[in-house]
């Protein structure tokens, strides 16, 4: 079978993710010997799943679809919010009688998560066809303005949503002032308590494996759905309205449609992130999503490359490991976490740096290790006879 | 004198535009009647009433400024008129959006080339054929059979179309880094791609050396007898206007002064002095 170069990146993409998996399921479960992830470490892992599944999200907005959104955050917060209610609502209302002839929940806790990833992530996906259709008739700054104004509204009404359980009955309040809703959820299990954020007693809070493996799961989905949809007849309307508008217009290509068909993606695998980070969380507040957040996620997407699937999963995977390996710092850890990040970014851009890369080739051994290095891929290839091109095309390895 | 390359009687309509003899009776592809704009009291176009027959290779001609691409634009919806209609088809298209005049069948290329530079040039047609050639997006997502049966259809049919100009070989080549004549050659498979009735070309020719322009003369006389289309072209080489356009319309200050057949069109003294400026004579505006 030929192996063309968009479906070998792609390939390489799953790989990355898939070792990493492995690597970390090593150093869970202790598979070899001295190399085990510390407490603080496997806390991060599920976020980190999430935090991948936002950047890829937001880049498939940003960078595929060419819109720039400033409310990222408010797509991952309807996920979060909706998550936990969700989930609670199964655990207390989708009964069922085991054998012992006691009542127990009908879904297990696996399935739980399952369940609320899918609705969550359907929720998200309607709140992004409300906000998208007034919001994408905008361009540019407009839009990323808009978008900025719609996260801080979810904000704002997440923050005075008051949720709360009885047996099996869920009851839901607004408390718009100090005098409204009082009195609400007395005696009862609250949910959602308004700026106190969730109150998650579906799953518990400490690391739990099976939690992580779906992040994996929902990681390996969205870059399927990414990457398949980039690579399909719409994801090719996508990036041609991007690249040149007038001309996508003049072919026949409904630009609003397809707009439309990246923005409620993204936002749907967002809500689908959020949902599990909710759940992660023993609570999260409506102000852990403000636009720091969204401006995170978006400075993972710029990190990874624009348009770079593959670069904004690293990049989401390595900013958020990166301030926990930094902790030794102490009080310096975000001051050396922001030079990191200018750093990287002047190193990924400047044509001084590329200069002073050229520079450098020029020191033969230098230009023949590296030289070497670049054809391994190739000479690997050829050892193995992996692929059966015979006319020496492993030059464009990279 | 110039090379002609057709020879075409060209037969008058009762709405005084004038149409190949073989495509008398049937119902013209393009039609405007009184179509005019207005930018700010400027009026950029105004009173523009021609029809095109179904096979017929129209030339657009004017000097610089003369409102020629304007008019593409209004054919294409990229700006609505403020006064008149666009009959496509026999259609009127009031209203429509650029889209959807490309779904009634009028495509076109640009005059600073337009394509999508940063996917191939076999991309490039596939997007061109976006509407011909469909499938969901769950199944796209999720690699449906429908998925790989018409993608390969896909492959066939850009490759089939892109032989046309022989660019076959170069169908995974970066589109922004083709060359020039490749580029514009390129732009005309991606609108002929959308299965249009009428292919409209702007300045097909412009940048190409004169054996190019030979090359693209014959092209665009071997897609309108293979592909039973019409095409209408805005063009400053007036080899190619005069070797291969049957009905010409020139256009001054946004106004038709002349209408007719090549040879009308060279005698005529409104023409000449279009293009040459009159003297002593005040131009009216």
């Amino acid at each position: 079978m030929k192996i063309n170069k968009k479906l070998r990146s792609a390939l390489v993409t799953f790989a990355i993710v898939i070792i990493a998996f492995l690597v970390c399921e090593a150093g869970i479960e202790g598979w070899v010997d001295g190399f085990k992830l510390k407490f603080a470490e496997k806390g991060l892992l599920v976020p980190i799943c999430c935090y991948i599944v936002l950047a890829v999200s937001l880049n498939l907005i940003v960078g595929i679809s060419g819109e720039l959104s400033l409310g990222h955050a408010g797509f991952m917060s309807i996920g979060a919010f909706s998550g936990v209610v969700i989930a609670t609502w199964l655990e207390k209302a989708v009964l069922t009688i085991n054998d012992a002839g006691k009542t127990v929940p009908f879904f297990g806790d696996t399935a739980i998560i399952i369940i609320t990833i899918i609705v969550a992530g359907a929720l998200a996906a309607l709140a992004g066809v409300v906000i998208g259709i007034p919001a994408l008739r905008l361009r540019g700054d407009y839009l990323a303005i808009v978008l900025l104004a719609f996260g801080e509204i979810i904000r704002n009404v997440m923050n005075c949503v008051l949720v709360a359980v009885d047996g099996s009955t869920m009851h839901f309040a607004l408390k718009i002032n100090e005098s409204s809703a009082v009195g609400f959820g007395q005696g009862m299990q609250m949910v959602i308590n308004g700026a106190q954020g969730t109150v998650n007693k579906v799953t518990s809070a400490a690391f739990n494996n099976e939690r992580f493996i779906i992040g994996f799961g929902l990681v390996i989905f969205t870059l399927f759905v990414v990457l398949n949809l980039i690579n399909s007849r719409s994801g090719r309307a996508i990036m041609a309205i991007r690249d040149n508008r007038i001309a996508a217009e003049s072919v026949g290509l409904n630009v609003m449609k397809y707009k439309m068909m990246a923005f409620v993606t993204g936002a749907a695998l967002a809500g689908m992130a959020g949902a599990l980070y909710g759940l992660n969380m023993k609570t999260v507040t409506a102000v852990d999503f403000d636009y720091n957040m969204s401006i995170e996620i978006l400075v993972m997407v710029v990190l990874g490359g624009i348009g770079s699937i593959r670069g904004s999963v690293i990049a989401a995977a390595v900013l958020r490991f990166l301030p926990e390996k930094l902790r030794f710092l102490n009080d310096y850890r975000m001051l050396v976490y922001a030079i990191v990040l200018i750093v990287v970014m002047l190193a990924t851009n400047s044509p001084i740096l590329k200069n002073f890369w050229a520079l450098l080739m020029r020191v033969k051994p230098l230009r023949v290790a590296v030289e070497w290095l670049q054809a391994l891929p190739g000479k690997v290839r050829a050892a193995f006879s992996f692929g059966k091109n015979k006319n020496g095309k492993a030059g464009e390895a990279q | 004198m110039k090379k002609r390359l057709v020879d075409t009687k060209m037969v008058p309509l009762p709405s005084v535009s004038i149409v190949p003899e073989r495509d008398v009776g049937k119902r013209p592809v393009l039609e405007t009647r009184h179509l005019g704009i207005e930018f700010g009291g400027l009026k950029a176009v105004e009173d523009f009433n021609i029809a095109v027959g179904p096979t017929e290779i129209c030339g657009l001609i004017g000097p610089n400024g003369a409102g020629k691409t304007t008019v593409f634009n209004l054919l294409t919806k990229v700006y609505q008129p403020t006064t008149g209609t666009v009959l496509i088809d026999g259609k009127d298209t009031s209203g429509m959006t650029t889209e959807q005049a490309n779904r009634m069948g009028i495509a076109r290329t640009f005059q600073n080339i337009r394509l999508f530079g940063n996917m191939t040039v076999e991309d490039n047609v596939r997007i061109g054929l976006h509407n011909q050639i469909r499938y969901g997006m769950l199944q796209g997502v999720f690699r449906a059979p429908a998925y790989w049966k018409a993608e390969k259809q896909m492959h066939k049919r850009s490759l089939e179309l892109l032989s046309i100009f022989g660019m076959q070989d170069m169908a995974d080549v970066k589109a922004g880094s083709l060359p020039y004549g490749a580029q514009r050659r390129l732009e005309i498979v991606r609108a002929l791609a959308t299965n249009p009735k009428l292919l409209l070309l702007d300045e097909p020719a412009a940048g190409m050396n004169p054996h190019e322009t030979e090359e693209l003369m014959q092209n665009i006389i071997k897609i309108r007898d293979e592909f039973q289309i019409a095409v209408m072209l805005i063009e400053h080489d007036m080899n190619l206007v005069m070797g291969i356009c049957e009905g010409i319309c020139v256009l001054n200050y946004g106004r038709i002064i002349a209408k007719g057949t090549p040879e009308e069109i060279q005698q005529n003294p409104a023409v000449i002095e279009a293009y040459l400026g009159s003297q002593g004579r005040e131009e009216n505006a």
